[in-house]
């Protein structure tokens, strides 16, 4: 179909296809025989039928949209940015980060502190990291400008807690030692959902 | 039945039924409201409380010692006393109304041999009593919509006498008829009819069985008619400064009224506390009550509310002909058989 008929604006040329309303009532004999087709007509006992239908299925077909939350949890997408993460080399176990500063001048909210020193072995160690989680407002930039990987963004949403401090530390976010088989790589901007397959559905192309 | 069959009511009988209303029915309204959660929750695909106790039944409590223990407000400009008066209006006139209606069929105590009638009091004109009472309860939405200094609070008082106004004719009317079949204002003597009869009341009166529920859910607040609490509109209408436990002393009248109304409804049309085939009688009351209270959560989710000209509308131009109509027929078919 082209786009022709739709160009075209001169009003009164083209072929519109009437719809079939009825026209709305004007007298009150006429509002009345209204009301009472309306009423007779069974929508309102159509509406029924699906909340039962919706009742039954979700009582016995446990069909449910609902999750315990503190006990089930749904998979957070991995292009999600959450709380960061300070990730460690697999083979030796030492922090990746290099000390370079980059995420800390790319900042836009100015909340990353870093201060380095060079150890005995002249290589370049972090003394200082911290966060300002107040301040942070969860751009990504550090975690997409980082030559390493070293800082990424993990999976904690669950961010409650009596005082900043707790997230803001760099040994706080680093991943601990003994959990280093369990450390997840980031998987980049573009990975999906671990869940993505069952939340595919038909595009309604039908229209 | 003689009524020289029957064994002599006495005082200890009186307050053993007074007690089973108070304690069943007050108990069963808390639990409506747990009900009233989990059924809306599993018709929104949802699972309603979960957490506390098994597939959250104790949730009931821990609403009971929030409700309990939260700071009861006066606000500034209230009209203290009549603010204070009218939660209490309205839980006491719903367990009026319950005073008078027949719940479960009569039965004696094995041991002690104490007779319990199946009403606490069965004064001649129960009927006109349960539905003076509830539309008395009336008088706490709207003293406490005027009483509180609060804009919502006015429009939610102005809402309720307009529904007041409108539904208490359809209620009368549509009642009318059963009465005059029935030939007596007594709610034992319904109960009665149906049995002497074998069939419901509901056969020969479908109309004012509609007009009496449509009526009904009017004078209980429920979801077509709910215009006095409507959050999306009017906050919470008259109990918007209410807290703690006067907002819980309407929310539990609320709940008895529609126990009320569904116990109204199955002794009038729906044939009583009568044995049906193997069934017992106290069973089927049992039964017909959770159907009607069912039957308002249902209506609830599934419908939209009306607005408060639109019942107006309704009551005054569509209701209250077709129930004059009704108690018309009925009567020229009652002279005529």
């Amino acid at each position: 179909m082209g786009l022709e008929q739709f160009k075209n604006r001169n009003v009164g040329t083209q072929n519109y296809t009437k719809l079939d309303l009825p026209r709305s009532p004007v007298t009150g004999w006429c509002k009345f025989k209204q009301v009472v087709s309306r009423t007779l007509s069974g929508e309102l006992f159509v509406g029924l039928g699906v909340t039962m239908r919706i009742m039954v299925q979700s009582l016995v077909g446990g069909q449910s949209h609902a999750t315990l939350y503190p006990f089930e949890k749904l998979p957070i997408s991995p292009r999600y940015r959450a709380i960061h993460e300070m990730l460690r080399l697999l083979e030796s176990g030492h922090y990746r980060c290099i000390g370079c500063g980059l995420c800390e001048k790319i900042c836009p909210a100015d909340c990353i502190t870093m201060d380095t020193a060079y150890d005995k072995n002249q290589r370049k160690e972090v003394t200082e990291y911290t966060i300002n989680f107040g301040r942070c407002i969860f751009c990504g930039y550090c975690a997409e400008v980082c030559p390493e990987l070293a800082i990424v963004h993990g999976n904690r949403i669950e961010t409650a807690s009596e005082q900043r401090a707790s997230f803001s530390l760099f040994d706080d976010m680093l991943t601990p030692i003994d959990n280093l088989n369990l450390q997840q790589e980031y998987q980049g901007f573009g990975a999906v959902t671990p869940n993505a397959d069952e939340n595919i559905k038909k595009t309604p192309l039908a229209y | 039945m003689e009524a020289t069959m029957l064994p002599e009511v006495t005082a200890a009988g009186i307050i053993i039924k007074a007690i089973i209303v108070l304690a069943v029915i007050a108990g069963l309204a808390a639990f409506g409201t747990y009900v009233e959660r989990k059924i809306l929750a599993y018709m929104q695909r949802r699972l309603g409380p979960m957490h506390v106790g098994p597939h959250g039944l104790l949730q009931l409590a821990a609403d009971g010692i929030k409700l309990f223990t939260k700071e009861d407000i006066i606000p500034q400009h209230a009209n203290k006393v009549i603010f204070s008066i009218a939660p209490v209006i309205m839980a006491a006139t719903a367990f009026i109304a319950l005073g008078a209606v027949p719940v479960f069929p009569d039965f004696t105590i094995p041991f002690i041999d104490v007779y319990v009638p199946s009403i606490a009091s069965d004064i001649n004109v129960g009927i006109l009593f349960v539905l003076g009472m509830m539309a008395a309860g009336l008088y706490a939405p709207l003293l406490a919509g005027m009483s509180q200094a609060n804009k919502w609070g006015i429009i939610g008082a102005a809402r309720t006498a307009v529904q007041f106004l409108s539904y208490e004719v359809v209620t009368g009317l549509s009642l009318l008829a059963p009465i005059m079949l029935v030939g007596s204002l007594s709610l034992v003597d319904f109960n009665n009819y149906h049995a002497d009869q074998g069939v419901w009341m509901v056969v020969y009166q479908p109309v004012a069985f509609i007009l009496f529920l449509i009526a009904g859910y009017a004078e209980t607040n429920r979801t077509p008619f709910d215009l006095l609490e409507h959050e999306a509109e009017i906050v919470s209408g008259y109990v918007t400064e209410y807290s703690g436990l006067r907002w819980g002393l309407f929310f539990i009248g609320e709940y008895a009224n529609m126990i009320t109304i569904g116990i109204l409804a199955s002794v009038v049309f729906l044939g009583g506390y009568n044995d049906l085939w193997i069934f017992p009688g106290w069973f089927m009351i049992i039964v017909k009550i959770a159907f009607m209270f069912f039957l308002m959560l249902w209506v609830r989710a599934s419908w939209p509310h009306i607005r408060p000209d639109q019942l107006m509308w309704l009551c005054w131009k569509v209701l209250m002909p077709l129930a004059m109509v009704n108690i018309l027929i009925t009567g020229f078919v009652m002279m005529i058989i």
